[in-house]
């Protein structure tokens, strides 16, 4: 972050303008550029992906549960891990979403939410228990735990499959109820990236994270709580993953065994485009958010824009690619500038 | 002394803490599992049948796994079914890898790919196990014999004449399928194709997309082709869970009404859409009897009272008599229409 | 550790004191472990599940093996140096779809599986120059190419599969050595095992990796070049999940883009069972083949047994955490019983049986 030396009287538009220069310079506002670049090509091309009714709902309802994955997958990798169950922990939540409401008839839709919350939650404790405690990295403990909450949920779902006429008619109504027009499940989506997003910057809690996935040794030595805080931020993804199940189980109704299953790729990519690094310590919700909205409007842009959908993955990953080899141009470059800034 | 004293207890405790969660690890699983084989009866024939659709989760399947499964109940044979995930041409062939070393007597499988388990049921065949291919066929020299559901002309002839009727029988349609190399799909397409070029110059299919009998996809994809395509009329789907998908998100969407819906669905997955007018009409045949029929053609076989030679009679149970045709085909019927007046009636 | 040689007899101390009898070195290590269970899985099942013991088993689990077998080597030194290559699975299918495409366009199937592979010793020169010339982290750079690689398999052939090959190389791939059950795979994977095991275990360059693993910063300094090795470590990754991806495409006669998505976790899981340190510097070949054969008898074993796929996979899944947890648990566990400083050699002589 640049320093800045302060004149005591910076005039209110001073403020503005530097606060618009480090917008335009944030890693996010890239992201945002291309994301409206997209939406701008695919309208162009054929208005009604944006201006009719459909197009518009399904342009903020369908990337909405990837972005609650996504943001909880940014709150890992930030503190310098990675979290590879989300997709199984979607995939359970959401099947546990479906048996609630068969299996007791009449039961409250925020109940079935909070359980699934909780439900996330747990099994994101689990991920984070093994890695604080046991000193694991969480690459390998995620990866062995996607495949015992996929096989649970299989096992679990025998060949059963959850049927939209299975779940209370309001509650599906919330995947395409809209609000003002925007779609009641984006509008969740957005109150917690809001919540998160503030809670990183401005609370101590949040702060640290950062601070653990820049040095873990210095954190630990600075006397910061790191094993307590690795333990929330992965309870945290679990919870998100589960919320975004629920979302899941009310925006497509029906759920097999296979719900989600990779997802939690496209919630790492869509943090890594977005910004977070994934050696952690650097990088906002905001730009997994975005990421998340860019990497569902390619797969529906690409369509209209006459590229045959089964492209998506190559485009995703040139992404990736992409935005890594930026991240490190942008961090030598400013390595070099702080050195030079010593050395001066 | 010390020291070779912790290398042999610490050693030792990694081998025996290993060694120890595997065992038990493994003794638990088998002791949960059935370690009983398919049964061998006691005489001769073997009725151990496994039914092994396109994949898991599948109304479709279900009902017709049902079906065989009443069928092999009422000869007193062994019913299992096994299946992939996900329907993908080689997602099969472990299994039937696995259900050939545990000896079944006879397999009964819907086939995502016309030759990707061929080689895989030859050798079944060749350790003496009989293959009935169902709903979608392989090459003929992999299987014993091929139930039809109906001639692939008729259910063909049946969704253009719907959707001619829906669109008043000019316009632009689309087709979902389900995974893109299905047998019995490609055959259905190239004869719809055929049918619309021959008999309703003014109806023409822009797009053919593939929602893999995944309900996700085909849900996003009827998004997209609806996106794409603006003056799209009509949508066919030969597929049950590509139709229910497609309804379900026409259901909610402004083009309800609008773009005219059929193909190939089941009554309890389509009722809630046709009652509300999302969709008018839709065809099928009984699944149930399908699986039904299949199973009596596998017990034939083993029991050897037929080799699949065109001409071999067998008895069908409650379903009659049938005779094989060429090619090893046996064809079930004729395919029915539900719409709004009868679909109350049925339940699978 | 000195021995002051002005002490007594009962404090003087020779290298017996601190060196293993050499069959104690083998079989009480980590890969010993691994062995053991496999042998004791072995004996279970080929007591307790119905057609086991049977000669099409052990064809079918060397078969359904083959590509993990494969690609577990090149990771298992991938991994030595401290770096992942979760590509692995995407490369195989990029490979299994060029052999499809360039086939069904014509091209003679030998021909076509050379171009397979260099196409998969490039996508692994992609991955090396990535991590070593622009300096990216391994675990980003693979998340990134195993979604271009797997994309681009899926781009080329659609949802589509090509399933027509020649009927030599398709019985080749199946065939079985003599008359004996095992497949002639096995010979690939044996070649291949014993070069990789003489690379790691007896050259220089094997020396390097594990310097590699333990200091990056100490290696190099040490003389070893590091980007070249890793370099040259993830060509070899790319070019052998080539291999296995052709393999895999002519045992199946089915050339998919979505081949093979999720083989990258098998492998993974079975060399880190083996015993290879995530951090590197740690593991030996023999260990890493162990695991691979535990995790597909123990697979195939419940498969018989009629146990669903789904719970082999929570088994798996379990497996691999417990043993990485165990080898923490077990150090934390050491760590708590030394004494800073060391041991007394009072104490020595006091224990001294």
């Amino acid at each position: 972050m640049t320093t800045q030396t302060t004149t005591t009287q910076s005039s209110f538009g001073t403020r503005v303008l530097h606060g618009a220069g480090n917008f335009a310079k944030a890693r996010e506002t890239g992201i945002l550029i291309a994301f409206v670049l997209v939406v701008v090509a695919a309208t162009v091309k054929n208005p009604n992906f944006l201006f009719s009714n459909d197009g518009f709902r399904d342009l903020l309802l369908t990337p909405s549960i990837l972005l609650l994955v996504a943001v909880g997958q940014a709150v890992v990798i930030i503190t310098r891990n990675v979290d590879l169950s989300v997709g199984s922990t979607l995939g359970l939540s959401a099947y546990l979403t479906g048996r609630l409401f068969i299996d007791f008839p009449g039961i409250p839709i925020l109940a079935v939410f909070l359980i699934g919350i909780l439900f996330g939650g747990l099994l994101g404790l689990v991920n984070g228990a093994l890695v604080a405690f046991a000193r694991v990295p969480a690459l390998v403990i995620t990866l062995g735990t996607l495949y015992i909450y996929r096989g649970i949920n299989v096992w679990w779902t025998g060949s059963d499959r959850i049927n939209a006429s299975d779940m209370p008619k309001d509650f599906l109504a919330l995947g395409t109820q809209q609000f003002f027009s925007i779609p009641v499940l984006t509008i969740i989506a957005l109150v917690v990236l809001i919540a998160a997003g503030w809670y990183l910057r401005n609370q101590r809690g949040g702060r640290e994270l950062y601070a653990i996935g820049s040095d873990p040794g210095a954190a630990n030595l600075y006397g910061l709580k790191v094993t307590q805080r690795v333990l929330v931020a992965f309870v945290v993804c679990g919870a998100l993953a589960g919320l975004a199940g629920v979302l899941y189980a009310a925006r497509y109704g029906t759920i097999n065994s296979q719900a989600g299953s990779g997802f939690e790729l496209e919630a790492v990519g869509a943090a890594v485009i977005g910004g977070v690094a994934i050696f952690g310590g650097s990088g906002t919700v905001w730009g997994a958010a975005i990421g998340a909205f860019l990497l569902f409007t390619i797969n529906r842009a690409l369509p209209i824009l006459g590229v045959q959908d089964f492209w998506q993955r190559a485009v995703v990953g040139v992404l990736i690619i992409g935005a890594i080899v930026l991240d490190r141009v942008l961090s030598l470059r400013q390595s070099r500038k702080l050195v030079e800034a010593r050395d001066n | 002394m010390l020291f070779q004293n912790l290398t042999r207890s610490s050693g030792a405790r990694r081998v025996g803490a290993v060694a120890a969660l595997t065992l038990s690890v493994a003794l638990i699983a088998t002791g949960c599992a059935s370690t009983e084989t398919p049964g061998e009866t006691g005489g001769d024939a073997n009725l151990a049948i496994t039914f092994v659709p396109k994949n898991l989760g599948n109304a479709y399947f279900d009902t017709s796994d049902k079906g065989g499964a009443d069928a092999i109940a009422e000869f007193g044979g062994t019913y299992d079914e096994q299946a992939p995930a996900e329907g993908s041409p080689d997602g099969q062939v472990s299994f039937i890898n696995t259900l050939t070393q545990q000896q079944v007597g006879g397999l009964v499988v819907s086939a995502n790919d016309p030759t990707a388990i061929c080689d895989a049921l030859n050798e079944a065949r060749e350790s003496g196990i009989k293959v009935v291919t169902f709903d979608s066929d392989t090459d003929a020299e992999c299987r014993d014999i091929f139930i039809n559901q109906a001639t692939g002309e008729g259910i063909a002839k049946i969704q253009v004449d719907l959707i001619a009727e829906q669109i008043g029988d000019e316009g632009e349609i689309a087709i979902l399928s389900a995974t893109a190399n299905a047998t019995n799909q490609n055959a259905w397409i190239e004869l719809i194709k055929a049918d619309l070029a021959a008999n309703h110059p003014n109806i023409k299919l822009v797009d053919v997309v593939y929602g893999d009998d995944d309900d996700q996809t085909s849900f996003d994809k009827t998004a997209a082709l609806l996106q794409t395509y603006p003056n799209l009329k009509g949508i066919i789907s030969p597929t049950t869970v590509g139709i229910a998908a497609a309804a379900r998100y026409l259901q909610t969407s402004d083009f309800k009404g609008k773009v005219a819906l059929t193909g190939l669905g089941t009554p309890n997955q389509m009722r809630d859409y046709v009652t509300d007018g999302t969709v008018t009409a839709f065809a099928l045949w009984n699944p149930a009897d399908l699986g039904y029929l299949a199973a009596y053609a596998a017990k034939a076989l083993i029991e050897g009272d037929i080799t699949g030679a065109e001409g071999d009679e067998f008895d069908g149970g409650k379903l009659g008599k049938y005779t094989v045709g060429e090619n090893g085909t046996v064809l079930l019927g004729d395919p029915y229409t539900f719409n709004a007046d009868n679909i109350a009636d049925f339940n699978f | 550790m000195t021995s002051s040689n002005t002490a007594t007899m009962a404090v003087a101390r020779n290298y017996k004191d601190y060196g293993s009898a050499l069959w104690k070195r083998i079989i009480l290590t980590r890969e010993g472990a691994v062995f053991a269970a496999l042998i004791l899985v072995i004996i279970i099942a080929s007591v307790t599940v119905k057609h086991f013991a049977a000669p099409i088993t052990a064809t079918y689990l060397l078969l359904d093996i083959a590509p993990i077998l494969l690609i577990a080597l090149p990771m298992t030194l991938v991994i030595i140096t401290g770096e992942i290559d979760l590509s692995v699975a995407s490369t195989a299918a990029l490979a299994s779809v060029t052999l499809g495409t360039l086939h069904q366009a014509g091209m003679p199937l030998e021909l076509a599986a050379l171009v397979a592979i260099i196409v998969g010793a490039l996508a692994g020169a992609l991955n090396g120059f990535l991590i070593t010339v622009v300096g990216l982290p391994s675990l980003a750079v693979t998340i990134g190419t195993l979604a271009l690689y797997r994309g681009l398999a899926v781009g080329l052939l659609g949802t589509t599969a090509v399933t027509d090959f020649t009927e030599f190389w398709k019985d080749l791939a199946k065939s079985k050595i003599g008359g004996s059950a095992i497949p002639s795979v096995v010979i690939l994977i044996a070649v291949l095992a014993v070069a990789f095991a003489i690379l790691l275990h007896f050259t220089q360059f094997g020396r390097g990796i594990y310097a590699i693993g333990l200091s990056p910063e100490a290696a190099r300094f040490s003389g070893v070049r590091v980007e070249r090795t890793k370099f040259i470590l993830f060509v070899m990754s790319g070019s052998v999940s080539a291999l296995a991806g052709i393999f895999y495409t002519l045992r199946f006669s089915s050339a998919r883009g979505d081949n093979q998505t999720g083989l990258e976790l098998s492998v993974i899981a079975a060399v880190l069972l083996g015993g290879v340190s995530i951090f590197g510097g740690r593991g030996a070949l023999h260990g890493v083949l162990a695991g691979v054969l535990l995790i597909g008898t123990l697979g195939s074993a419940l498969r018989l047994a009629s146990v669903t796929s789904d719970v082999i996979n929570i088994i798996t899944g379990t497996l691999l955490v417990a043993s990485v947890v165990s080898t923490s648990v077990l150090a934390w566990i050491r760590s708590k019983r030394s004494r800073p400083g060391g041991k007394k050699p009072e104490t020595a002589a006091a224990t001294k049986s």
